[in-house]
């Protein structure tokens, strides 16, 4: 309790399907300091959603629990901002509106009209998106449209920033370009980050530490690594660093050595997770991990 | 559809006759003249056959009007119109001018001014039925858009409410027609009554078979909202109307539109039965009194009633259309 800031005790769900219920999660802890990047890796169906949608408010853990700050998490709020996969604006309402909708809820009362206004721009500018303000999101990218997501969340002064897989709906160019954005960012404002991913090299660039977790069913964590390197980080100057690659080679190795097989029961009650994870799968650069090919091993190497 | 139609599998003939015109009008006028020329030249051959076909059908009002006595009647019926205009207009002035005479005699005196008497001409009955179709379609609106936000809302009372919109969706409006007239006459009762009872019934009928499709729609496209925006609006703990109102309404304005669109038909269609039964003014009194007076003409008259129906019936159409290109989001 004395440093963490976010706790998340002995978690375990379970879900009710026809089969009598199916458990997810089991005896998962985790401890994240203020500030820390923290990134959940596994295999499709291992539960690193639900594990963000607890911290979310999203789902009740059916045991433990999670603490933020010394209160617990029951329901969702705007201190745990969600970057959703799929951007996830209004598509109805233009760039500016939908950051506005968030900053509108969180501060209609601490910020007055114009105070409010300067915030929603200056998110926007942060994510380099004040070209765009009165486009909708069927008119921009999908690149552009997560950048507002993203703003959205930041735009919230979230005490964690909860993302699911962000940048895995979009092409590895615009990835790496995001992900230079988010570690600025992040940098920046040193906010605490919990972030789904299925790229182990936007996990060693990224985090501060990798959470690696089981495969299902009654996944938990199975290994933690600690990642030291400098900031500010170059992907360039990193790609051959021996502390990048040793790192990378332990995520490697605990995917598809240790955990290779990946879970047979995957949860019914979690299919969007799972369809989003298949998705993300299809546009992969070709390194990321893929848990469907038979072989993985061979792929990496 | 049509433009696959148009570009993609063109018969030998088609080509001949784009080439043909292309070639007389140049490239953007033979665009135009393409999207006018099709219809006007089905239009042509269906009046043909009209022309051709109506005389071998006999009745006992004569032979089937072709499209000349149906354009004759029109005149005609366009012609009572302004004469029964006249009339009342003369009607007015020889009262203003008989009041002005008695104010003079005695200033102290009452005066009022009747309305004219005279029976409602065709298109006098076109504007009763536009009145009775838009109020009866805005209370089915007002009723079923609601309604369907709470059903889309709400599973346990989708379940409970859905075995009841299924049963009475398919209901006909001439079923519902006798219950209305005694209802509304056993509950309207007033001595200066604000409607005529003749218009209440048919307003009702009209909504009870309208609001159908706009309540199945709206529950749909509510039930329907994108589950990752549902999670945004938890995220921002959106109050409950709020949630409706930034969230539900605006995702759901394409479905709720379209459901409006096939309620107006239905509530135009409905309308013409629900007159002709009920012997309220309107388009479908003016079908049945023809009908009813069986001279020689009426059945030319008949048939501008069917074509002024139609016609009425598409602009209707087409206003839903540019509204919701307004309104709706994706449009």
């Amino acid at each position: 309790m004395s440093k963490s800031h976010l706790e998340l005790t002995n978690v375990q769900m379970a879900f009710d399907t026809k089969d009598g219920p199916f458990v997810a999660l089991e005896n998962v802890d985790l401890k994240i300091r203020k500030g820390e990047f923290v990134s959940l890796i596994g295999h499709s169906g291992c539960g690193k959603s639900t594990v963000l949608n607890i911290v979310a408010g999203l789902l009740q853990a059916t045991r433990g629990g999670c603490v933020l700050d010394g209160h617990e998490v029951n329901t969702p709020g705007p201190e745990r901002a969600v970057v959703f996969q799929n951007h996830s604006l209004m598509p109805w309402l233009t760039v500016y509106e939908n950051v506005e909708l968030a900053v509108q809820q969180v501060f209609r009362k601490s910020m007055s009209r114009a105070e409010r206004k300067e915030w929603i721009l200056h998110n926007l500018k942060l994510v380099n998106m004040d070209h765009a303000l009165d486009k909708r999101p069927g008119e921009i990218s999908g690149g552009m449209a997560q950048r507002v997501g993203i703003a959205r969340a930041l735009a919230m002064k979230p005490s964690v920033l909860l993302m699911d897989e962000p940048f895995g709906a979009l092409d590895a160019l615009t990835r790496a370009h995001l992900q230079d954005s988010l570690m600025k960012i992040q940098q920046d404002l040193n906010s605490t980050v919990i972030m789904i991913t299925h790229d182990v090299d936007e996990a060693v660039l990224l985090s501060d530490r990798i959470v690696m977790m089981t495969n299902g069913p009654a996944a938990t964590i199975g290994e933690e690594l600690h990642i030291e390197l400098e900031r500010p980080r170059n992907r360039v100057t990193l790609a051959d660093h021996p502390e990048y690659v040793r790192y990378r080679q332990a995520v490697l190795s605990f995917l598809y050595e240790k955990q290779r097989f990946p879970g047979k029961g995957e949860d019914e009650q979690d299919k969007p997770t799972a369809e989003a994870e298949a998705a993300s799968q299809e546009d992969s650069s070709p390194d990321v991990d893929n848990e469907h090919s038979e072989s993985p091993v061979r792929r990496i190497a | 559809m049509t433009t696959l139609s148009q570009t993609d599998s063109l018969s030998s003939g088609q080509r001949w006759l784009r080439a043909l015109i292309e070639k007389l009008f140049g490239q953007n006028l033979a665009e135009t003249f393409r999207q006018l020329l099709l219809p006007a030249i089905g239009i042509a051959l269906f009046l043909g056959f009209w022309h051709l076909a109506a005389p071998q059908v006999q009745t006992s009002l004569g032979a089937f009007p072709g499209p000349a006595d149906v354009l004759e009647q029109s005149g005609q019926l366009w012609q009572e119109h302004s004469n029964q205009r006249d009339r009342a207009a003369q009607f007015v002035t020889m009262q203003e001018e008989r009041n002005e005479r008695i104010l003079a005699e005695n200033p102290g005196a009452e005066v009022k001014i009747r309305d004219y008497p005279g029976a409602p001409t065709f298109i006098d009955q076109i504007f009763t039925s536009l009145g009775t179709v838009l109020a009866g379609f805005v209370l089915a609106t007002i009723i079923a858009v609601p309604l369907g936000i709470i059903i889309g809302l709400n599973r346990h009372f989708s379940a409970a409410i859905n075995p009841l919109i299924q049963i009475f969706k398919p209901v006909s409006p001439l079923a519902w027609l006798p219950l209305v007239t005694m209802v509304v006459s056993a509950t309207y009762v007033s001595d200066d009554p604000m409607f005529e009872k003749s218009f209440l019934t048919s307003m009702i009928t009209v909504t009870l078979c309208s609001l159908w499709p706009t309540l199945i729609n709206t529950s749909v496209g509510v039930s329907a909202v994108n589950p990752d925006l549902l999670n945004v609006s938890k995220v921002l703990q959106l109050s409950f109307w709020t949630h409706v109102r930034k969230v539900v309404l605006p995702s759901s304005v394409p479905m709720i539109f379209t459901g409006l669109r096939v309620s107006l038909g239905i509530a135009w269609m409905v309308l013409i039965a629900a007159e002709m039964l009920a012997q309220s003014p309107g388009l479908g009194k003016f079908v049945w009194d023809e009908f009813q007076n069986g001279s020689s003409e009426s059945l030319s008259r008949i048939m501008v009633a069917v074509l002024a129906i139609g016609f009425i019936g598409f602009l209707l159409d087409r206003i839903m259309l540019l509204i919701q290109k307004r309104v709706a989001w994706n449009e």
